[in-house]
C-alpha cells in the first residue's frame, strides 16, 4: 500500500494501480452519463449531461427547452390583455408573482398607477404565493434528498393558501389574479379574517418544518458545504433571489427598488454566509416568516377605495420601451416590453430567474458527488416552465 | 424610442444618433417646465436627454458614438456598435455595473440595421439600472460579453437561438431552447407564429405537423 496521504478518490485508485494513481478509475476515460429529461429529481423535463470520474462530477451541461412554448412570440401576437393569463404558465407555482410583474410593467409603460387598495391586495396575494412556492420547494427538495415527511406537511399547509386563491379568483394555480391597472375582483367577505387565520395557522407549521430538518444530522450532512457558490461568482453569473442572499449579498428588489406597496412595510432581508445548500434552506425558511410579517401588516392596514385605476378598455401604451422587474420567489423576474403604440406588444422579453439561476448549476456541482447534483438542482429552485418559457 | 416612432422610415444615420440628437434639442424647449405632464397629453411621454456625471464622462470620451436618454425614468445609452465591448467593460470596471440582468434583441425588419441588441445592467453599489443598446445589420456579428459577465453565456445563446445574431468570442454559441438541428429563428418578425421547421418535426417526431 502506498502510505502517503491521499484524498478519497486517489485512495480508491491506489488499490488498482500503484504506479500511476492519477490514472482514471478502472483505466477508463471519463464517464458521460445522462440525467433526465424524464427524471423525478429534475423537477420537470431538464436533461443534465454529467461528466464523471467515478462518482465525482467533473462537469455538467444542461440541455433545456423541452417545455419551450414560445411565450415571447405569443406575446407579439396577442393584445396586452390577452397575454396576461399566459404569464401564469411560466413559473406555475408562483403565478401570482408573474402576473404582478407583467401588470406593473404594462402599467409603467402606460404611465398609470394601481390604486392603494389594489396594491395591498397584490402584496397580500403575492406574499401568500411566495410562501406557497417556498413550501413546494421545501417539500420536493427534502424528498429528493430522502426526507419524505416534509412533503406531506408542506403540501397540507400549502393547500390553505390555494383555498384562499380559489375563493378570491376561482383558480388555485394559474390564478390570473391581477389586471392591468389593478385587480379585477374585490376581496370576498371574510378575506381579511381568513388571511389572519392562515397566519396564525402557518407560523407554528414553519417551526414544525424546521424541527424536522434544521438540526437533523442527515439533512445537515447532505446540505452543509454542498453546492457552495461565492458571492462574487453568484453576481458574475447573474444569480438572484434566495440563492444570491444565501451567499451573503443582502439584496432584495422589494427593498432595493420597491414596487407595489412594499416600501410601506417593515421586514428584513435574511441572508446566509456560506452560500451552501443549507444556508439557502435557512434563508428560504426565514423568508417565509418575513412574508408572514408583511402579510400581517398589509391585512391590518388594507385601505378602502377603488381597486382599478382608470384604464382604457383597449390597452394601447404609447411608443416606447420599459424594463420592470420584481422579486419573485426565485429571484429577479423582469419584463422588457417594447411598444409600437398598437394594442399588441412589439416585443416582450421575460427575464426569467430560473433560467439564469440554472446556469450556475455547473459552478455549484463541480467536484461534488452524483448524489449531490440532485440536492443542488433542488436548492436552486427551478421551475422548468419558466426556464423554457 | 426615437427610432421606433416611425418604423417605416429606415433611419439614415448609421448609429441612429442624429435623430436622438434632434430630439435632444427639441425636448428641453418644449418640455422643460413640466416634462412629465406637458408631453403626456398628445402622444405620451417622450425620451429626454439623460444628464449625469457618468454621461458627461463618456460623452467626452466617445462623442457622437454615444447617446444617452431617459424614458419614464429609465436611463439608456444608444451606442455605436464599434464601441460595444469597450463601453460594457468600462461600465463594469469603472462604474460598478457588476450585474448583467439580461441581454436581448428586438427585430425591426424595415430598418437597414435590422436588430437592436439590448443589455440591461444593474449596479449593486449604486442601486441603479442602465440599458445599453446598439443597432446591427442582419448577418453582422457582435462581440460577446461572456468575458465581462459570465451570465452572458446562456443569454447570448438565447439571442442567437431566437434571432440568429452571432456573438464573436462566445465559448459555445449554439441553440439553447430549440433543438440543435432546427432551421430558422422564431423571434424574427418574418417568422410566423404557426411556422415551424416541418422537416425537423417530421424526422424527429414522425408527424406531419405539430399543430
Amino acid at each position: 500500500m502506498n502510505d502517503s496521504t491521499h484524498d478519497a478518490s486517489s485512495r480508491a485508485l491506489s488499490n488498482l494501480d500503484l504506479e500511476t494513481p492519477e490514472k482514471p478509475y478502472l483505466d477508463s476515460n471519463e464517464l458521460i452519463i445522462n440525467m433526465g429529461p424524464q427524471h423525478p429529481a429534475t423537477h420537470g423535463v431538464l436533461r443534465v449531461i454529467l461528466k464523471l470520474d467515478g462518482e465525482k462530477v467533473l462537469g455538467t451541461e444542461c440541455v433545456i427547452g423541452y417545455l419551450h412554448r414560445g411565450v415571447e412570440k405569443i406575446a407579439e401576437n396577442r393584445t396586452y390583455t390577452m397575454f396576461n393569463p399566459y404569464v401564469d404558465r411560466m413559473d406555475y407555482v408562483a403565478a401570482v408573482s408573474n402576473g404582478l410583474g407583467y401588470c406593473e410593467a404594462v402599467e409603467k409603460l402606460m404611465n398609470v398607477e394601481a390604486p392603494a387598495r389594489a396594491k395591498y391586495i397584490r402584496v397580500i396575494l403575492t406574499e401568500l404565493n411566495r410562501i406557497a412556492s417556498h413550501q413546494l420547494w421545501l417539500g420536493t427538495h427534502a424528498l429528493d434528498i430522502g426526507a419524505m415527511t416534509p412533503l406531506f406537511y408542506t403540501f397540507r399547509d400549502r393547500e390553505e393558501i390555494l383555498k384562499i386563491f380559489e375563493k378570491y379568483c376561482g383558480a388555485r394555480l394559474t390564478t390570473h389574479a391581477f389586471r392591468i391597472g389593478g385587480c379585477q375582483y374585490e376581496t370576498y367577505a371574510g378575506f381579511e379574517k381568513e388571511v389572519k387565520n392562515f397566519l396564525t395557522f402557518v407560523a407554528p407549521k414553519i417551526d414544525e418544518y424546521e424541527e424536522l430538518l434544521t438540526t437533523n444530522r442527515i439533512w445537515i450532512a447532505r446540505t452543509k458545504n454542498v453546492g457552495v457558490i461565492s458571492a462574487a461568482d453568484a453576481i458574475a453569473l447573474g444569480v438572484t433571489g434566495p440563492v444570491l442572499r444565501a451567499s451573503g449579498v443582502k439584496w432584495d428588489l422589494r427593498k432595493a427598488q420597491p414596487y407595489a406597496a412594499y416600501s410601506e412595510f417593515d421586514f428584513d432581508i435574511p441572508t446566509g454566509t456560506n452560500g451552501d445548500t443549507y444556508d439557502r434552506y435557512l434563508v428560504r425558511m426565514a423568508e417565509m416568516r418575513q412574508s408572514l410579517r408583511i402579510i400581517e401588516q398589509a391585512v391590518n392596514r388594507i385601505p378602502e377605495g377603488p381597486i382599478m385605476a382608470k384604464v382604457p378598455k383597449i390597452i394601447k401604451p404609447p411608443v416606447g420601451e420599459i424594463y420592470h422587474s420584481i422579486e419573485a420567489p426565485k429571484g429577479e423576474l423582469g419584463y422588457f416590453i417594447v411598444s409600437d403604440g398598437s394594442t399588441q406588444p412589439y416585443r416582450l422579453r421575460v427575464r426569467p430567474p430560473s433560467f439564469v439561476n440554472l446556469q450556475a448549476l455547473d459552478t455549484m456541482v463541480r467536484g461534488l458527488l452524483v448524489a449531490d447534483v440532485v440536492a443542488v438542482i433542488g436548492t436552486i429552485d427551478i421551475v422548468l416552465g419558466e426556464v423554457d418559457r | 424610442m426615437a427610432e421606433e416612432a416611425k418604423p417605416p422610415v429606415p433611419p439614415p444615420p448609421p448609429e441612429g444618433e442624429k435623430k436622438p440628437a434632434a430630439e435632444e434639442r427639441a425636448a428641453p424647449a418644449s418640455a422643460e417646465p413640466a416634462k412629465p405632464a406637458a408631453a403626456a397629453k398628445p402622444a405620451g411621454p417622450v425620451p429626454v436627454p439623460w444628464t449625469s456625471p457618468l454621461v458627461e464622462k463618456y460623452r467626452g470620451q466617445y462623442g457622437s458614438g454615444l447617446d444617452a436618454q431617459t424614458y419614464l425614468g429609465q436611463n439608456y445609452f444608444a451606442v455605436d456598435r464599434s464601441l460595444i465591448p469597450d463601453i460594457l467593460r468600462l461600465l463594469r470596471d469603472e462604474e460598478q455595473f457588476d450585474y448583467c440582468v439580461d441581454i436581448t434583441a428586438v427585430h425591426y425588419p424595415q430598418r437597414e440595421k435590422q436588430f437592436d441588441v439590448v443589455w440591461i445592467l444593474y449596479s449593486f453599489p449604486r442601486n441603479e439600472r442602465v440599458r445599453v443598446k446598439t443597432q446591427i445589420a442582419d448577418g453582422a456579428s457582435i462581440p460577446s460579453s461572456v468575458s465581462i459577465w459570465a451570465t452572458a453565456n446562456w443569454l447570448e445563446r438565447e439571442v442567437y437561438d431566437m434571432f440568429g445574431i452571432q456573438f464573436d468570442g462566445h465559448p459555445d454559441l449554439k441553440r439553447i431552447l430549440l433543438p440543435d438541428g432546427w432551421k430558422g429563428h422564431p423571434l424574427r418578425k418574418d417568422y410566423g407564429i404557426l411556422q415551424q421547421d416541418n422537416e425537423w418535426v417530421q424526422i424527429n417526431l414522425g408527424i406531419e405537423s405539430g399543430q
